[in-house]
């Protein structure tokens, strides 16, 4: 391959890279407004909240792709650039996911810590960001983990619609070459390091919360140490010090 | 925004096609998947280091690179090592292929969760190692995982659009070509997104089901 070949896949990883971060900051924050909304205490919110949850959730992430480029110009008039109708559609479509995350382990905090900031009086905003969400997010890190994968390989959708990122270019060189062995597995070890360097820097993340609320990270534990464990009551459970 | 619906009963027999598309795909990818994850599964508790490592190393790269990008090396390389294959075929491949790194782990869950004493009666009854296999664990160990299995094949589902990016005419490629040749939008694409979330919906309800049948 020619060094302007290669020019043409490094300006794709900067696309995908860009893309990867918007719409995991949209999807990040959709599913914490949803999946909070999923324990409010009016109905409605929590109905609406579901809804959304269950359409994109429902739907696929390439039929939503489509939807945004095509059918929001027409219908609404709203003429989206490439990379915000993609941040647009993978982030509310992956937010919906997220949202499950996040409502998952928001049930899973202790009750006893709800009725605490109950009886001390705290708003019901107040409860939810000194009491539960510190404790709530580091569980959330994850699964969160492995639905940025999922956003990372989902942003190779966009390709299809003609905007240029990592999955676009390696097309692009593939015409030029006449010849697809290299470039496609060149790019698929690409997106297994950005995959792989992902994943490190969410395992930081969580040890450094968990840190914060006198955790541990729960590593794989084997069968036999979890036998142990059973067995003498100490070991696995003894990570808060 | 205008609603068309003369529109969408012209797209209907295109839809209709494309549904049998999308879900023939669905059906043999998952029986793909299903089958080899299984087989990862056991390769992946056999005692040898050296067939663990690889499969390991391999699933791993499947799992975390884009199952499009997977699919265009199945479509544009396998020819130029002189294997022609139909872009359907290609794409029920390249789908099984990707979800069963996904359903190994799901076996391997499953596997792991039958209690250590039917390990311990079967060596007490000097069963071979392949009957202890055929008959008491893996009975056990997949009717526990069926729901998570019927998990993956939702999300197979909503994965087959893809398959349009390889030429092959399911929902969503109906639903381009269609938009191409009429120049509407809006219509088609709506229709197969409600029809997404419609059979995602329902094959969820049915999971339930039978998730409650099994475990309990």
């Amino acid at each position: 391959m020619t060094s302007g070949l290669w020019e043409l896949v490094l300006k794709g990883i900067w696309t995908t890279v860009q893309l990867l971060v918007f719409s995991s900051l949209l999807a990040a924050a959709a599913a914490f407004v949803a999946g909070v909304a999923r324990t409010h205490r009016l109905w409605i919110v929590r109905f609406l909240a579901g809804l959304y949850t269950e359409v994109f959730r429902g739907t696929s992430a390439l039929v939503m792709i489509f939807w945004v480029f095509f059918v929001l110009p027409i219908a609404f008039g709203w003429q989206l650039v490439p990379m915000w109708a993609g941040t647009l559609a993978l982030g509310l479509t992956y937010g919906a996911y997220g949202s499950e995350i996040v409502r998952g382990a928001l049930k899973a905090v202790d009750p006893a810590q709800q009725e605490g900031g109950i009886a001390l009086s705290f708003t019901p905003w107040q409860r939810m960001r000194l009491i539960m969400l510190p404790q709530a997010v580091p569980e959330m890190i994850p699964p969160f983990s492995n639905l940025l994968i999922e956003l990372l390989k989902g942003t190779a959708l966009v390709s299809v619609m003609g905007m240029g990122d990592l999955a676009f270019s390696g097309n692009l060189v593939r015409l030029a070459l006449q010849e697809s062995a290299e470039i496609y597995s060149y790019l698929l070890v690409i997106y297994f390091v950005i995959a792989f360097l992902l994943t490190r820097v969410m395992r930081g993340l969580e040890k450094k919360l968990k840190a914060g609320v006198g955790k541990t990270p729960q590593r794989e534990v084997s069968a036999h140490e979890l036998k142990r464990a059973e067995t003498t009551g100490v070991g696995a459970a003894g990570g808060a010090s | 925004m205008k609603w068309d619906w003369d529109a969408v009963s012209d797209f209907m027999p295109h839809f209709w096609d494309g549904l049998l598309v999308t879900l023939q795909a669905l059906a043999l990818g998952s029986l793909i998947s299903f089958a080899l994850g299984l087989v990862w599964a056991l390769l992946m508790r056999t005692p040898s280091r050296w067939v663990r490592w690889p499969v390991g190393v391999v699933t791993e790269f499947v799992r975390n690179t884009p199952l499009l990008v997977q699919l265009f090396f199945l479509f544009y390389v396998l020819p130029e090592w002189g294997v022609t294959l139909s872009a359907l075929a290609t794409g029920v491949i390249g789908i099984g292929l990707h979800y069963s790194t996904y359903t190994m782990q799901v076996y391997r869950a499953g596997i792991e969760a039958v209690p250590p004493g039917q390990w311990e009666a079967a060596t007490a009854l000097n069963l071979p190692v392949a009957r202890t296999w055929r008959v008491v664990i893996l009975p056990q160990a997949i009717r526990r995982v069926v729901p998570a299995l019927g998990n993956y094949v939702i999300a197979m589902l909503k994965d087959t659009p893809m398959l349009m990016a390889i030429t092959v005419l399911e929902m969503l490629g109906q639903a381009r070509l269609y938009s191409q040749e009429h120049f509407q939008f809006t219509e088609p694409l709506t229709v197969i997104g409600v029809a997404f979330i419609l059979i995602s919906y329902l094959a969820s309800l049915l999971l339930r089901a039978l998730e409650r049948r099994l475990v309990h």
